[in-house]
């Protein structure tokens, strides 16, 4: 029986100074989360990274000449009482969602970072002197070789041999671009100008070398295997995933999030299809990625010709004979698997016979839309610079300049929904215990991270909380215990810790 | 594999389907007529010098 999908999305924005000399963007992304720390919370409770282990290899072993990621401690690093991390990541603000149990909470805590992303925006530009202005993009790429990054988390079951889920989940990150990529103007890779790619379907494909690896800012690869699980080891492993876009679409992001868990599920149960390997896993990424009319074949090891749909195809009809055989307990459960189960079937299904019918849900669709419309009404070429800036400004967080918000595109979260999210937790995850703490005990709680808290309650030593099961410390298991508990004294004294 | 995927697809409509249906796609006028109110409205809004915000728009590598 597969573990329950455990799911969050991590994003780094983009950053610009304007106007500001010696511009820098470490700096101006602290200033970023300060002025959110700072507005709008009461006091700021720091990161903990006592149980980071980030080049730890799912393989086993750690590969003699890769690079593992560093952890930057000395940088602004904060925890909201939503139970999501905020902090700067390399030169990004970055903001991790609480831990959530279905795609579509998850796709809600998505789009409560953007408006956190906003109000910080607009915080610090109240800060800064007349003329200069910070300005936060939810993007991957600055359109001249960098890109950053948009990552999802997925709980799995640490008795699956990590060789399955390498093989049975890379031909459908492969594919899957086709109704998750944001799009982008032009391409990044190496030797090709805009007249051979003057659009494609996502930010990121450009990017990544390799089929399998640890890295994540060199040499990309379409299988990550960091082995961090946050979690009980012996039980869980994280599958991160660094292969996805930064959505603007909230239908897109449930969408990504939603049939991906249920693959991960399929290949917890040994349900996946496992025939379906490319012959050429990187240069597929790329060819699907700039094929906009998703007409072409590719080959696969066992000599066999499919398109991107028809992988999708195959997998969402493994995925139906899965859900009867099991249920979707592990994706949150009927209604919620139903319905992206549903979802899943009608992108396809207007993939195939009216891609631009996808113009209100999906962004790359939108965005060429609007970009054949914008190019068309000014005679101009894929090339110019007044493109680029459209590709830049799709993306744009200001509400005044920001195209995504105003084109029209289906939500799945409402704003109240929203706004919830931007204060409380998930009341399904640890994460409820992590928010309602520190909403409830600031001045007690020393720092947290995913599996743990750290109290300081005046007299002993400083007391870690150890949370190492992430559907333990939900709402039902301790909303009342919290609620009773006036201090954090009392807490730990109740939790027998 | 790719045939076998065709023959199945499309019987597998669940009947009790979550999600409200996509909208019917619009005439072809009226689609174009909303995008070019798009367009105008974005043609109001695009940064008025392009180039340079292009230009300075220079991120590091992240992840």
């Amino acid at each position: 029986m597969a573990v329950h999908k455990v799911l969050g999305i991590e994003t780094e924005f983009g950053i610009l100074h304007r106007n500001d000399g010696d511009s820098n963007p470490v700096s101006a992304s602290s200033m970023i989360i300060n002025a959110y720390v700072n507005g709008f919370l009461e006091r700021r409770i720091s990161w903990d990274f006592e149980d980071e282990h980030p080049g730890v290899d799912a393989r086993g072993f750690n590969e003699f000449d890769a690079l593992a990621p560093e952890i930057e401690t000395h940088l602004v690093n904060a925890v909201l009482t939503n139970g999501a991390r905020y902090y700067v990541d390399h030169a990004h603000p970055e903001l991790s969602t609480p831990e959530c149990t279905d795609a579509l909470q998850c796709a809600t805590y998505d789009r409560a970072a953007e408006e956190i992303l906003i109000r910080s925006m607009e915080k610090a530009n109240e800060l800064l002197p007349e003329g200069e202005e910070l300005v936060i993009h939810k993007n991957n790429s600055d359109g001249k070789g960098n890109s950053y990054g948009c990552h999802e988390n997925y709980l799995v079951d640490r008795s699956v041999p990590f060789g399955r889920i390498v093989q049975q989940i890379m031909p459908f990150f492969i594919s899957r671009q086709i109704f998750c990529g944001a799009g982008k103007i032009g391409s990044e890779a190496p030797g090709l100008t805009h007249a051979e790619v003057p659009f494609q379907i996502t930010q990121r494909a450009d990017f990544f070398e390799e089929e399998v690896g640890l890295e994540t800012t060199l040499k990309r690869p379409i299988v990550n295997t960091r082995d961090e699980p946050h979690a009980d080891s012996k039980k869980y492993r994280r599958l991160h995933v660094i292969v996805g876009d930064a959505n603007m679409s909230e239908v897109q992001t449930y969408l990504k999030l939603g049939t991906t868990a249920i693959v991960l599920g399929m290949i917890d149960d040994d349900m996946a299809p496992s025939d379906l390997a490319f012959e050429t896993p990187v240069k597929t990424l790329r060819e699907i990625s700039y094929d906009l009319d998703l007409e072409m074949s590719h080959r696969l090891l066992d000599g066999q010709s499919v398109s991107a749909l028809d992988v999708q195809w195959a997998y969402f009809s493994a995925a139906k004979l899965w859900s009867e055989r099991v249920g979707f307990e592990v994706v949150g459960g009927d209604q919620i698997g139903r319905d992206i189960m549903d979802r899943w079937e009608k992108v396809l299904t207007a993939l195939e016979n009216d891609i631009d019918s996808l113009a209100d849900s999906i962004d790359w669709i939108a965005k060429r839309r609007l970009y054949e419309g914008f190019r068309e009404r000014h005679s101009l070429e894929w090339s110019d610079p007044r493109m680029a800036a459209l590709d830049l400004q799709y993306h744009d967080l200001r509400p005044e300049k920001g195209l995504a918000r105003r084109i029209g595109l289906k939500r799945v979260s409402t704003d109240e929904e929203v706004e919830n999210a931007i204060e409380s937790p998930p009341p399904t995850t640890r994460a409820y215990f992590r928010g309602r703490c520190l909403e409830r005990y600031p001045d007690a709680i020393v720092a947290a991270n995913w599996d743990s808290m750290v109290f300081d309650v005046g007299s002993d030593p400083l007391r870690r909380v150890p949370m190492l099961e992430p559907l333990r410390g939900t709402e039902s298991h301790v909303a009342a215990l919290l609620d009773e508990c006036e201090s954090a004294a009392e807490l730990l004294r109740r939790l027998g810790t | 594999m790719a045939e076998r995927e065709q023959k199945q697809r499309h019987t597998s409509r669940s009947d009790d389907s979550q999600v409200e249906d996509i909208e019917p796609t619009a005439a072809g006028e009226d689609l174009k007529a909303e995008l070019d109110d798009l367009l105008d409205e974005i043609d109001g809004v695009l940064e008025t010098n392009a180039e340079e915000f292009v230009k300075n728009y220079v991120q590091k590598g992240g992840e």
